[in-house]
């Protein structure tokens, strides 16, 4: 039998104050990127958000021969939009996206007849909220490098389309706010249904190591879009929930394993029984989160532009939630039951007499025993 | 254990596996050879499945009725109404004080004698419907306000009113199969549309967003044959008023020859001379008695389209007594508060008329067809858009389905070689999981988005997940020196809470992103919440009959592979 780890005997527990400090390190990182780019003036903003969650237009451009940015951007500026993103898409070589913030409420200049092929389509309206402006104003300014195929064609039938838009992504920002307080929202209650469940089938104290153990992944997940300026975007929220789903899942596993080894072995510490649970699941979470990683790191490198943000999230948020279960939700567990007097957790292994009982010692503690100060 | 225990389970899992690959793969019609080619698998399989508007190409637009504007709009011509009303019954009404604001909308009038407020009330209300308003009466001044009960009944009507006439448009328009509903709060006024195939909205847009709002209205002239009375700028047309424009007169700009678009877009020529013309308010008849509106070419050339209408029979009565009455003055057409053209009454017309100017034949087209569906009760803003070319969405599927299954391939590949034959049961139950997820979201309808086949590959995760607790819980079992059965009957047993516990945790995860995520999210929750309680069919009940098998050939089984 082929195997990663049999008989470790690993004192995790012991470890718990320098994990807590990586942990805290990892947090403040994350802070310090996202403070500090707040404050920064005319730098970026605390994190990368998409059109989704503050409005404005993204359009995704195929062309047949790529200007360069700075070309596209002073077409931009000619009609009127000064800060424009211009960045290559990751995985097409003919295709460009355009990113540009909320124009609402500006005056444009007005519109310019597009001349060639006496295409004289009616023109885009030059005052307008967000969505009616953005692809209009974008499609203005590209003209310039030549007219769009034609709404039936693809580019390369069009012999003399010079570009075509392929995508558009815009979003006012009144929808924006609804969406984004939405996707806040939706993960809150999302933690407070778990938490609701663990504590009915557990016991508070492990749904509070759980839900811990939760807001440091998505904490440190975020921190991880604020330093490298990821894109948040609604995708992002569906990661994040997962990502919750799957470090709930993990802690599960190490604390049912507790509890089993409680009625199994109540005469040992909890200390020692958490080390033990960790280490007997630990042959499991490698092999499990270890296919998951991998599976979601497929999706980083093949699952292309549009699903880059909720891949990368992910990535970060499974290797995350593998290490906060092990260096987060159980220590707070049973910190928290030493505290409240059900457990004593000692840094010696020492017996504890039968009498002190622990918060979930039967197998099913459906049965709710009163935890009180 | 009992041979038919295990027969019955057997066909169960069958039965369901059959059932599901034939939602998949099966054709809906009468299978043929061609069916049980790679190819005709293919073609079955992209039929079934329904792709969304991300992985299929198309538009996704999201707009808000401005019902406050609706309600500000209803409070205006209520009060014009009521102090015309007013003193047309020659009662001392001296003007009409307007409150509209959202959350208030409120018409006072005044009367210079307050002995006469209730007989002006009565004569108001034989023409102004003031119904569903709250009347009150203090001193010289008389009110009625808009209840908020009621302005939410109005705002929602008008809201049910825009989605009518929306849809009679895109439909004459041609779209396919377009998703049209409400969207969000019921208060927000939104309305959600997609189009499949359409990735160039812009004439959709404009279409829908078109106010197109026709009126006929007299214009302020000395008759026929003097020519119409117009002012250079808007100042001079005021000053002809003596500096305040009254309530019963407009002034609007008179763009002859111009070339207006359908509604909101006509761009202005900055190069036309403009001109302006007092008209009398409130119009002869406006764009609800419109009875048909048709392009027609006079000269049969492109840029030569007019747009003839005809009224309804209450509408014509009334245009017919006013042109009978006003022959040799001059009347104006007025498209969206500008006057398309002015000409003097020759003779009595009941319900013909023409909307002139150099229309193309796609303008005329869609002005007709706006004019037609009547007109919008507010203004459309549109709050989002996504489009989504068909090139643009192949790739997508592309890059998903290639990262499923280079996913895919490494996790079998990695439990064949690390549980060797029980590996191979993993693999059945990791297939049969996958096949059944597609076929109940097949059979909910529910279409696939990019963000459902990532929910597709963490569902594979989680299947992965419940196997390998089971796995490494029977290979505890095995190093504790159990006997084979007890230890796989060990190894379900207790894997089978941990099991039950996190994929109900992730449940109630994807139910909140349900219930609260916008579309592209609830598609992942969908598939995720699918894949979890199939999950639980395909890793315990099948993955454990597997091994019963296993057990019943050989119930002395000293070695597993595993």
């Amino acid at each position: 039998m082929f195997q990663f780890f049999t008989n470790l005997n690993i004192d995790w527990m012991g470890w718990r104050k320098v994990f807590v400090v990586i942990s805290i390190l990892v947090l403040i990182a994350g802070m310090v990127s996202a403070v500090g780019r707040q404050i920064t003036p005319g730098g970026t903003d605390a994190f990368n958000l998409g059109v989704d969650f503050q409005g404005g237009t993204v359009i995704t451009v195929k062309f047949k021969e790529k200007p360069t940015a700075d070309a596209v951007r002073s077409a931009l500026n000619n009609v009127g939009i000064s800060d424009a993103v211009i960045q290559d898409s990751t995985d097409k070589l003919d295709e460009k996206l355009i990113k540009i913030p909320i124009i609402e409420g500006k005056e444009l200049p007005a519109a310019q007849t597009a001349g060639e092929g006496g295409a004289a389509e009616p023109q885009a309206p030059t005052t307008g909220t967000q969505v009616e402006v953005g692809r209009a104003s974008v499609k203005r300014a590209l003209d310039t490098f030549g007219r769009e195929a034609s709404a039936e064609l693809a580019l390369d039938q069009d012999t003399e389309a010079a570009y075509k838009i392929v995508g558009t992504d815009s979003v006012g920002p009144v929808a924006g706010a609804q969406l984004r307080d939405a996707a806040v929202l939706a993960t809150l209650l999302g933690m407070v249904g778990i938490l609701l469940f663990i504590a009915f089938r557990y016991d508070w104290t492990y749904a509070g190591g759980a839900v811990v153990a939760v807001f440091h992944d998505v904490l440190v997940t975020l921190a991880f879009f604020s330093i490298f300026q990821w894109e948040v975007n609604l995708t992002v929220l569906a990661a994040m929930l997962t990502l919750v789903g799957f470090s709930v899942n993990d802690s599960i596993v190490i604390f049912d394993r507790i509890r089993e080894n409680l009625t199994l072995h109540r005469t040992e510490s909890l200390y020692s029984l958490t080390n033990q649970s960790i280490n007997q699941t630990m042959s499991r979470t490698i092999v499990t989160n270890g296919l998951t990683t991998l599976a979601v790191l497929a999706l980083v490198l093949f699952g292309g532009e549009v699903l880059r943000s909720f891949s990368l999230a992910l990535f970060v948020g499974a290797i995350a939630g593998t290490y906060s279960t092990i260096a987060i939700a159980s220590p707070i567990a049973i910190w928290w039951q030493g505290k409240i007097g059900v457990a004593e957790v000692k840094d010696v292994l020492t017996p504890q007499e039968e009498g002190t009982k622990l918060a979930s010692s039967s197998r099913r503690s459906v049965t709710r025993r009163p935890v009180t100060r | 254990m009992k041979n038919t225990g295990l027969l019955i389970r057997t066909a169960i899992i069958v039965v369901i596996a059959l059932v599901g690959i034939y939602v998949v793969f099966g054709p809906r019609h009468s299978p043929t050879a061609a069916d049980f080619t790679l190819e005709g698998i293919k073609n079955n399989l992209s039929e079934n499945i329904n792709l969304g508007l991300d992985l299929k190409g198309g538009s996704h637009l999201v707009m808000r009725v401005k019902t406050d504007e609706y309600l500000k709009t209803l409070t205006e011509n209520n009060a014009q109404a009521a102090l015309t009303a007013a003193q047309d019954a020659k009662m001392p009404a001296m003007e009409n004080r307007i409150t509209a604001e959202p959350g208030n909308y409120q018409v006072d009038i005044i009367v210079s004698d307050p002995s006469q407020a209730n007989a002006t009330v009565e004569e108001i209300k034989k023409k102004v419907d003031f119904f569903n308003w709250t009347e009150s009466i203090d001193g010289n001044t008389i009110s009625w306000s808009l209840p908020v009960q009621m302005q939410e009944l109005l705002k929602r009507q008008a809201v049910d009113q825009a989605l009518k006439i929306i849809e009679s448009r895109i439909n004459a328009f041609g779209v396919k199969e377009p998703t049209l509903q409400k969207h969000g709060a019921e208060s927000a006024g939104q309305i959600l549309l997609q189009m499949p195939g359409v990735d160039d909205p812009e004439r959709v847009k404009n279409l829908i967003g078109a106010e197109s709002n026709l009126t006929l209205m007299k214009i302020v002239s000395p008759p026929n044959p003097s020519p119409v009375q117009t002012y250079p700028t808007e100042d001079a047309a005021r000053q002809s008023l003596g500096g305040t424009v009254p309530p019963n007169r407009k002034i609007f700009p008179y763009s002859e020859r111009d070339e207006p678009t359908a509604g909101a877009s006509a761009t202005p020529d900055p190069n036309r001379p403009k001109s302006y013309v007092v008209v009398e308010y409130p119009a002869i008849v406006d764009g609800s008695e419109l009875r048909d509106a048709a392009a027609t070419s006079r000269t049969g050339s492109d840029r030569d389209f007019e747009i003839s209408f005809s009224l309804k029979p209450a509408g014509a009565q009334k245009f017919g007594d006013w042109t009978g009455k006003n022959i040799g003055n001059y009347m104006a057409v007025v498209l969206n508060d500008e006057v398309k053209s002015a000409a003097y009454i020759r003779s009595q017309i009941f319900d013909q008329g023409q909307i002139t100017g150099r229309f193309t034949k796609q303008s005329a087209e869609d002005l007709a067809l706006t004019l037609k569906s009547g007109a919008l009760p507010a203004k459309i803003e549109y709050q989002e858009e996504r489009t989504v070319g068909p090139s643009l969405g192949a790739d997508s599927i592309r890059a998903g389905v290639s990262a499923s299954l280079a996913g895919l391939v490494f996790i079998i590949i990695f439990m064949l070689f690390y549980y060797r034959g029980s590996g191979i049961n993993a693999v059945i139950a990791l297939l049969l999981n996958m096949i059944l997820t597609a076929a109940a979201l097949i059979t909910m309808d529910s279409t696939l988005t990019l963000p459902g086949i990532a929910g597709f590959i963490l569902g594979i995760g989680m299947a992965v997940d419940a196997n390998v607790l089971i796995f490494e819980r029977m290979r505890e079992e095995i190093r504790d020196g159990r006997e084979i059965p007890k230890a796989i009957k060990n190894g379900f047993d207790r894997a089978f809470i941990t099991i039950v516990d996190s994929n109900v945790t992730t449940i109630i995860a994807g139910v909140i992103l349900y219930m609260y995520g916008s579309g592209p999210i609830r598609g992942f929750a969908v598939t995720l919440i699918l894949a979890l309680l199939i999950n639980l069919f395909t890793a315990v009940f099948v993955s454990r009959t597997i091994f019963m098998w296993l057990l019943e050939r050989n119930p002395e089984m000293k070695k597993l592979s595993i």
